[in-house]
Formats: C-alpha cells, sequence, structure tokens
C-alpha cells in the first residue's frame, strides 16, 4: 500500500470509511511527518489534540456515525480561531492567544468528521504574497526551499505538497489561496464571497476575504468545499442564503462545448515567457477535452492593483483597530499613558507590513482624501465586476495564470511592497468582483518551479470550475506532481 | 416666530436625544441588555471584539426605529447604512462604533407640543441606529481604570432636530415631547437616571436676524431640570462672553450640577477624524414597504390620536383629552373608568384631581396605582347617582388608596350615605329652624349669610349625609 501521507482525501475517506486504516493511524502517520516543522509551516501542533480527535473519530466510523470525511487530517491557516490551538493569524500582536470557540468552517469541518493536525503560517493578518511578513519566521517552498512558498496561505500551501497534510484551509482576499498554491503546485479553490462564513476568521479585509480549501486536486478541493460552505446567517452578515451543496456532483460532466474566455490583458507583457508556456498547454489541453477558447477582454484589470491596494488597506486599517492592548492579545510591559499604551503596544505588536497597510488605510479614509481614494476604488470595484458579467456573455468560464511568474527567491521582493503588490495582478480581479476562482497545477516552469491556471467562474458557479479542473486532472499528470521533499 | 429674547439675544438650540431601544438583546448580537448586572457578565465574545466575531443585525432595533419614523412623519429609508467611526478608546471594543452617517433609517419628521397657550413644531433631521461603548470605570481601582463592557453594543437611536428651539423652556418641553413619545410607543423605557434616554443640547445665541452664532453642546443632560439650568447657563455665559468681546469657539462642553455651570471638555481644534465608511460586516438595511406597513398595522394608537378620540367620543375637553394622554397608562386607567361608570367627564375630572395629586405628592408611577379603575369607577357610580356628596367620595377614596377595600363597605363603615329620604330631611330642617330662630330673622332682614349658616347647621345636624342642593332648595322653600 502507497504510504499514508501520500494519499489525498478522497483516498483516505475510502480506507476510512472501509475500515482500512484507523483514524489514528493516518493522525499518527502525519504527526511523524511534523517532526521539525518541516519548512516553518506549522505554529501550533498538540498531538494530543489530534489523537484525541483521531479517537473519537474511530469510535464514529465503529458505531457507524461517522462523518463524509471522518478521519481526515486537516491543518488550518493560522487566522481561523480555534479553542484547542492557538491562534497568532502569524502576529505578535496575538502570541499565544486562545480563541474561546472555533471559527464555523473549522467547526463545520469538525461536525464533517475531519481531525486537526494543526494551524499554519501565514502572512500576519494574511497580509503577503510570500509568507515572509509572519512573525513566526518565513515558510518555505517544498519545491525548492530558496523560493517562497506564496502567500498569504504559504503555510497551508507547503503543508499540502510536502505531504505533511492531505489538506489545509486557506484565505483568499486578494489571491491568498490561489497564488500559494499555484507556487506550490497543489489545487485551491476561493468560493464566492458569501458562501464560506467568515465568523471565526481574523478579519483582515472584510468585503473581500473569503475561506477555501487547499488539497492536492479538484476532487479533493470538491469534497472539502461541499463540508464547509453553507449559510450561516446568524452569525456572518454577509454569508449568503444559499443551500449547502454537494460540489462533487457534478465532477464527471463532459467538458464539450465549454466557452473558456481567455482575457488579453492576462497574457500581456509582464507574462513570464516559461509561466506562458504551460498555460498554453493547459488550454490546448482544455480544447483536446472539448472545450472552445474564447478570446475577451477585462478592460479594467490593471486598475485592479490600486483599488485593491486602497480597499483592503482601509478596511484592515479599521478591523485591525481591535489589537489595543486593552482586552486580549500583546499590551506593552512599560507605558506613561494611555496614548502611550496605544502606541507602544501596536509599534511592538504589528510587523511592518501590517503597519504600512494600516497607515494606508487610515489615509485614504482621511477627511478631504475618502472620495478621492476611497469612493472611486469602490467606484470602479463595481465597474471590474460589471466588465465579468460582460465577459460572461461569451463564456462559461475565465481561464489565465495566476501570477505572472513562478515563485521568487526568499527575500527578493521583500523590501520592495510594490514589485510584490504588482504581482497580484491576476488574481485581484476575481476578488474584487467576489467571483469564484481556483489554481490548479499546470506543469513546471524554467526553474522547475510550479506554474497555476486560473479558472474563474460567474458567481455560485464553483461546481463547473472543479468540473473542469476535474476534468483536466483526470487528463494529466500535473496534479500528482510532488516536490522531492514529499518524499 | 415670536422669538424670546434674552439681553437682546435669540437663543437657538438643537438637540440629539440618544434614546436607548427597548430590546432584549444587543444591537449586533445576542448578549441581554439588561441594566445593572455584574461588570462584564453580559458582554458576549462579539460585543468583546474578539478576532474573528461579527455584526448581526437585531431587527427588533430596526423595528423600532420604523416605529419612530412612523410616529413622527418621517421618511423611512429603503435603504440605509452602517458605517464605522473610527477612533480609540478603551470602552470602545473594535476601535470603531457602528453607526450609520450618510444615509440613516429615519430622514425628516416633526415633534409638536404646546408651549403654554402656543403650539410649537420642532423639526427632525434624522434618526438613526448605532451601538453604544463600555463604561470606563474610573474609580475603585486605585491607580488604574477598570472596563465594563455590559453596555456595549447596546442599541441607541440618535434623534437629530434641526436648530429650531428658541428657549431652554422650549427645550425642554420639546424634550419631555419626545420621553412621552419614546415610552408611549414602547421604543425606549426612558429612565433617564439610567442613562436610557440623554439629551445633549446644541447652543448658540445671535442678535435677531443675524446668521447662526458658534454652538456649543452640551452632552449628556440626564434630567430636566439639568436641562433646563445647563441651558440657561450657556446662555448666560455665550451672551457675556460676546459682550466682553470675545468669541465663541465651537466646543463640547458638560454640565455640572453641583456648580451649576458647563465646563469645555475639548475644542474644534482637538476634534478627531473618524475616518466614516461603510462597514463590510453589514450589508445595507432595505425596508421593504411591506415591513413598514405591518410595523404600522401593530403599533399602538398615538397620543395626539388617542386625544383627538377622546374628545370625540367622551366629549372630553381637549385639555382634558392632551392631560389624560400624557402616558399610556393614565389613558388606560381613563378609558377603563370612563368606560365601567358611563361618567367621563368625571372620570377625568377625579384623575386629573385627587389621583394625579396624590401620585405626584408619593412620587408613584401609574403603573403601581392603588386604586385600580373598577374601584374608581364604582365610587364615580355612587356619586352619579346621588349615593354620595363629593366631599364624602373624597373620604372614600381616601380609604381606598390607603386600605383598600370596596367603595359601599366603606360608604355604610364611614356612615357616608346620602340622606335622600326628603321626609327626614325636612324633619331635620325644620328643627334646625326652631333652634336658630335668630338666623332666621337675620336672613328675613337681608342678610345672606345667615342663609350659609342655616345650611351649615341642617348638613351638621344630618351628620353630613344630606344632599347639600337638596337642603338648599328645601330651606329656601320653607323660608319663602
Amino acid at each position: 500500500m502507497t504510504e499514508l501521507h501520500h494519499l489525498g482525501v478522497a483516498e483516505l475517506t475510502a480506507l476510512l470509511q472501509s475500515k482500512q486504516v484507523s483514524a489514528v493511524e493516518v493522525a499518527t502517520r502525519f504527526l511523524a511527518r511534523l517532526g521539525g516543522n518541516p519548512h516553518n509551516a506549522f505554529l501550533d501542533i498538540d498531538s494530543e489534540v489530534t489523537l484525541a480527535q483521531a479517537r473519537a473519530s474511530d469510535a464514529k466510523l465503529a458505531a457507524g456515525t461517522a462523518g463524509p470525511l471522518e478521519g481526515v487530517p486537516i491543518a488550518h491557516k493560522d487566522v481561523f480561531v480555534t479553542k484547542d490551538l492557538v491562534t497568532t493569524a502569524g502576529s505578535r500582536m496575538l502570541n499565544g492567544y486562545r480563541s474561546p470557540f472555533d471559527a464555523t468552517v473549522v467547526a463545520r469541518l469538525r461536525q464533517a468528521g475531519m481531525v486537526t493536525l494543526g494551524k499554519l503560517n501565514c502572512d500576519e493578518f494574511a497580509m503577503g504574497s510570500a509568507n515572509e511578513n509572519s512573525a513566526f519566521g518565513p515558510v518555505t517552498n517544498p519545491w525548492n526551499t530558496a523560493h517562497v512558498p506564496g502567500g498569504s496561505s504559504g503555510g497551508s500551501a507547503a503543508a499540502v505538497a510536502a505531504r505533511l497534510t492531505p489538506a489545509a484551509t486557506g484565505t483568499d482576499t486578494g489571491g491568498s489561496i490561489r497564488q500559494p498554491a499555484a507556487f506550490c503546485g497543489i489545487t485551491g479553490i476561493k468560493p464566492t464571497y458569501g458562501r464560506a462564513s467568515r465568523y471565526g476568521m481574523v478579519a483582515y479585509a472584510s468585503s473581500l476575504d473569503q475561506a477555501g480549501p487547499m488539497a492536492r486536486s479538484a476532487e479533493d478541493c470538491a469534497l472539502l468545499l461541499s463540508a464547509m460552505c453553507a449559510p450561516d446567517l446568524d452569525r456572518d452578515s454577509t454569508s449568503l442564503d444559499v443551500a449547502q451543496e454537494d460540489f462533487s456532483a457534478t465532477l464527471g460532466h463532459s467538458l464539450q462545448g465549454l466557452r473558456v474566455g481567455l482575457p488579453k490583458e492576462f497574457f500581456g507583457e509582464g507574462l513570464a515567457a516559461d509561466v506562458r508556456r504551460a498555460i498554453d498547454a493547459a488550454l490546448a489541453q482544455l480544447q483536446a477535452l472539448g472545450a472552445t477558447l474564447v478570446p475577451i477582454g477585462l478592460p479594467r484589470t490593471e486598475l485592479s492593483i490600486p483599488v485593491y491596494y486602497i480597499i483592503a488597506p482601509a478596511e484592515a486599517s479599521s478591523n485591525l483597530s481591535r489589537f489595543d492592548g486593552v482586552k486580549f492579545g500583546h499590551r506593552a510591559a512599560d507605558f506613561a499613558d494611555l496614548t502611550d499604551m496605544y502606541k507602544k503596544t501596536r509599534a511592538q505588536g504589528f510587523g511592518q507590513e501590517v503597519k504600512r497597510r494600516i497607515m494606508t488605510g487610515a489615509y485614504v479614509l482621511s477627511h478631504g482624501y475618502y472620495d478621492a481614494y476611497y469612493l472611486q476604488a469602490q467606484k470602479i470595484r463595481r465597474m471590474i465586476a460589471d466588465d465579468f458579467q460582460n465577459a460572461f456573455a461569451s463564456c462559461d468560464v475565465i481561464a489565465g495564470p495566476v501570477a505572472p511568474t513562478t515563485a521568487w527567491k526568499l527575500g527578493d521582493k521583500a523590501n520592495d511592497p510594490v514589485a510584490s503588490y504588482l504581482a497580484d495582478i491576476f488574481t485581484l480581479p476575481a476578488s474584487l468582483a467576489g467571483l469564484p476562482c481556483m489554481s490548479l497545477p499546470v506543469g513546471l516552469g524554467e526553474s522547475g518551479m510550479p506554474v497555476g491556471l486560473q479558472l474563474i467562474g460567474n458567481y455560485l458557479q464553483e461546481a463547473k470550475l472543479l468540473n473542469v479542473a476535474h476534468q483536466f486532472q483526470l487528463a494529466t499528470p500535473h496534479h500528482k506532481q510532488q516536490p522531492g521533499a514529499a518524499a | 416666530m415670536s422669538a424670546k429674547l434674552v439681553q437682546g439675544y435669540e437663543v437657538v438650540i438643537g438637540f440629539e436625544t440618544h434614546a436607548q431601544l427597548s430590546t432584549q438583546s444587543k444591537i449586533f448580537s445576542r448578549a441581554p441588555t439588561a441594566f445593572g448586572a455584574e461588570p462584564n457578565t453580559q458582554a458576549c465574545a462579539v460585543d468583546l471584539a474578539l478576532p474573528g466575531t461579527l455584526p448581526v443585525m437585531n431587527l427588533g432595533a430596526v423595528e423600532r426605529a420604523i416605529e419612530l419614523g412612523l410616529a413622527l412623519g418621517s421618511h423611512i429609508a429603503e435603504r440605509s447604512v452602517f458605517a464605522r467611526k473610527n477612533y480609540f478608546y478603551p470602552d470602545l471594543p473594535k476601535g470603531y462604533q457602528i453607526s450609520q452617517f450618510e444615509i440613516p433609517v429615519v430622514q425628516g419628521g416633526e415633534v409638536s407640543f404646546m408651549l403654554g397657550d402656543e403650539k410649537k413644531t420642532v423639526r427632525l433631521v434624522r434618526a438613526h441606529l448605532e451601538e453604544d461603548a463600555g463604561k470606563s470605570l474610573h474609580e475603585d481601582f486605585i491607580g488604574q481604570s477598570g472596563i465594563d463592557l455590559n453596555r456595549a453594543g447596546t442599541p441607541l437611536l440618535e434623534i437629530v432636530t434641526e436648530p429650531d428651539m428658541r428657549s431652554s423652556d422650549e427645550a425642554v418641553a420639546y424634550a419631555k415631547k419626545l420621553h412621552e413619545i419614546v415610552t408611549w410607543i414602547g421604543i425606549c423605557d426612558g429612565n433617564m437616571q439610567e442613562g436610557s434616554f440623554r439629551c445633549d443640547a446644541n447652543v448658540s445665541v445671535r442678535k435677531p436676524g443675524a446668521a447662526l452664532g458658534t454652538r456649543r453642546e452640551i452632552k449628556n443632560l440626564n434630567s430636566f431640570k439639568f436641562m433646563q439650568q445647563a441651558i440657561d447657563y450657556e446662555v448666560r455665559w455665550q451672551i457675556e462672553e460676546i459682550e466682553d468681546g470675545r468669541a465663541i469657539q465651537q466646543a463640547t462642553v458638560l454640565f455640572n450640577p453641583d456648580t451649576g455651570e458647563t465646563r469645555a471638555m475639548r475644542t474644534k481644534e482637538d476634534a478627531a477624524d473618524y475616518r466614516y465608511f461603510p462597514d463590510p460586516d453589514l450589508p445595507p438595511l432595505v425596508i421593504g414597504r411591506d415591513w413598514v406597513e405591518r410595523v404600522r398595522s401593530e403599533m399602538v394608537e398615538l397620543p395626539w390620536v388617542m386625544a383627538a378620540r377622546f374628545c370625540a367620543d367622551y366629549g372630553l375637553p381637549e385639555y382634558d383629552a392632551a392631560t389624560l394622554t400624557q402616558s399610556m397608562a393614565m389613558a388606560a386607567y381613563f378609558e377603563a373608568t370612563a368606560k365601567a361608570c358611563g361618567q367621563p367627564k368625571l372620570a377625568s375630572n377625579w384623575i386629573m384631581g385627587e389621583v394625579l395629586r396624590r401620585l405626584n405628592s408619593g412620587e408613584l408611577a401609574f403603573e403601581h396605582l392603588p386604586v385600580g379603575s373598577t374601584r374608581l369607577a364604582a365610587l364615580i357610580g355612587r356619586i352619579a347617582d346621588g349615593t354620595i356628596s363629593n366631599n364624602a367620595a373624597k373620604q372614600v377614596f381616601d380609604a381606598l388608596w390607603t386600605d383598600g377595600g370596596e367603595v359601599d363597605a366603606i360608604i355604610d363603615a364611614k356612615g357616608l350615605r346620602q340622606m335622600n329620604d326628603s321626609s327626614a330631611l325636612e324633619a331635620i330642617i325644620d328643627e334646625v329652624l326652631a333652634a336658630n330662630a335668630k338666623n332666621v330673622e337675620e336672613f328675613k332682614a337681608g342678610n345672606a349669610k345667615a342663609f350659609n349658616a342655616l345650611v351649615g347647621q341642617a348638613m351638621k345636624a344630618s351628620k353630613g349625609k344630606a344632599n347639600p342642593a337638596q337642603v338648599n332648595d328645601m330651606l329656601k322653600q320653607k323660608l319663602g
């Protein structure tokens, strides 16, 4: 039998449900791989908690009361609050923080039977594209540890790629699931804004933040997403009132006649040649599966960068005001008065990128600038969403690269935030429009680093995206490729 | 408008009132709102702004806002927006207050009331929903401050007027009327001591016809008495400043009831930039016409509508109807009494007289009235059917108030039944006339007072049970 850690969610589920393997065996196998914290992917592990959950899963499997994903391990990005494990959001500000409740997404996955392996490193408060902004050190890319894993869900992507966990949760505000999934050669999906509850996600930019699964295949993502998403109207006012859906049900549909829109703005000068080659090959494969390629335009793609870097910091500057040293989290040890306590607490507790975004956000919201920046950005955001609706008049899904390049080297963009922001150009438009979108591996670039294909669907079309990705994965081996580190 | 001038200055006042809405739970969480619990026992994860928590609108608070809007003839916005008001303070857990800024739920409307004999109307700008902050406790924590977040997230409706008031009397009358309305429709308990109804007064002065003067805002006026004192002091202070050649600086001031003075807390220079923006955690509040109509159909009869009905149905004078509809409890008491005894004007007289006098002297609320409407109606019935005199009825009422009991039993126990038997009365009068020959002579000589003395003697002889009107008639008849 293949070693357990090489199995994905669907395969492990089959073994567990048929009692060929126990949840404790599975958990033990994965826990064993976490020694020394490879790639610095994990921030908190408690084998007692994990094994207790695994034993409970075994009892349910024995009793015939098992959930659909009973006994399958998962690790959570550290922006999901958890009762049993520390939640830091990658920040010193929350060093050692324990939440009195589980995030809805965590609770739903527990209800489905999943066993929590631990908490995953990420950029501080999910702000970053390289996972170099974590207060607890950078995560390295399992394909080449000199490279970044992408961000902000870098720990999630690295852990899945390195076979430290079969599945992980991530959050995507401007590309934080898709880009690290692409950089680490795994599959990840951000659902329609409002599909997954935000309750219990440490907020970065409320109008953009969305949870999603990161795993080895579209098939696994479909299983995970089905368990994660359901209305949570009593806790999250932005939760969509749409019935829970089985995203696995339509994976087998043929792609015959599928219209795949290719936005010309995604295939311009900035796109690296090796990424372009891998994407073109993938598109040819979709054609071979029966799809037709349709040229489309998303004319405001470039504007999505300034729009995002106004709206997200504006919301962040307000969302992060609660970290003031009064009620929870870090408080400066010495201070002269209240103002001094605020200043020192926040100066010590937040990292550089977080401070940069808080200041940017406070600036664009301030009196006299609000109209010129925030309001203007909101108007363009609506136009970007309209552009997508125009595009979907002539296509069923949109395809293109996730990022202009493969994963860069650690430190390359660490001191150049703008260069890092510009690399988000292909993931930001769908985030601003609130559309479902995903990344799937389509081969390796020149440096041997993975390339991700992005698929964007219309609202609530997650099943369509997963169907396309699954059909692609049935026909190609890219998602099965794994870094040497994963052995 | 006939503005009352103070030392040649016109006073201009606008109000911002924070009415705490009478919901069981908070505006964005499920924690209870009851007053007076141990610190931090009524604050849940959402109120504490723990990481990952999100607000969910309490529809009961929205309904109360709709009710106020309907009561005051306002426009109920079909779409209103919650915004974040960002500032740091230890009792503000999220570092921002969720409020409504550009698009409030209630827009326009007016409050009308009588000031003496003059009808006044104050226009509303808006009323918006927002959450209250917690409390900072600066005593009892040696060298430190304590934070109580029980109040954090309590629903408030901030009701803002145009600067339409021209005197402290008018301002207080407005505040009392608004208080009456919010408690009448039941959206606020109106408890000013507990902070359920807090007023901020924006006060400025100007020479008649001049542009509006610079205003100072007196915060947190929590009694009508202090409201009047504070505004009067502030007006005098501003006039003195101007007369002394100093310009008024826009400022927020507090009234100190001990000194009777207002004192500036902060001036415009240190006003914060609140960086308002729409709260991305809360979609716009959408209120369909059907919702408004449902709330309208479930609303209680408004006081002025009820007063008009009292005039029409019970033939009450406007003054009586207006007085009786000052509180829902009093109006209900009146209506029950009037219906039970069939004597609306007598019921009105008794409630506005004896009942109110006793309530006021005992500082009792209508809800705790010791004499129920059934007993008062029974008592009025006994006056109307001539069983007892009005004076005797007051004795019965006294007994009912202090000891309880049944009306007829008290009348009998106290022997207050009127003597309506004319032969018995005639015998008494004959005795009185015989025993008071001197008074009779004086009366016949033209002394009217002598007649009154005879009436008094007859009443005394009847031990107060004679019907005075009947005694009068019979004496006049006997004396020719």
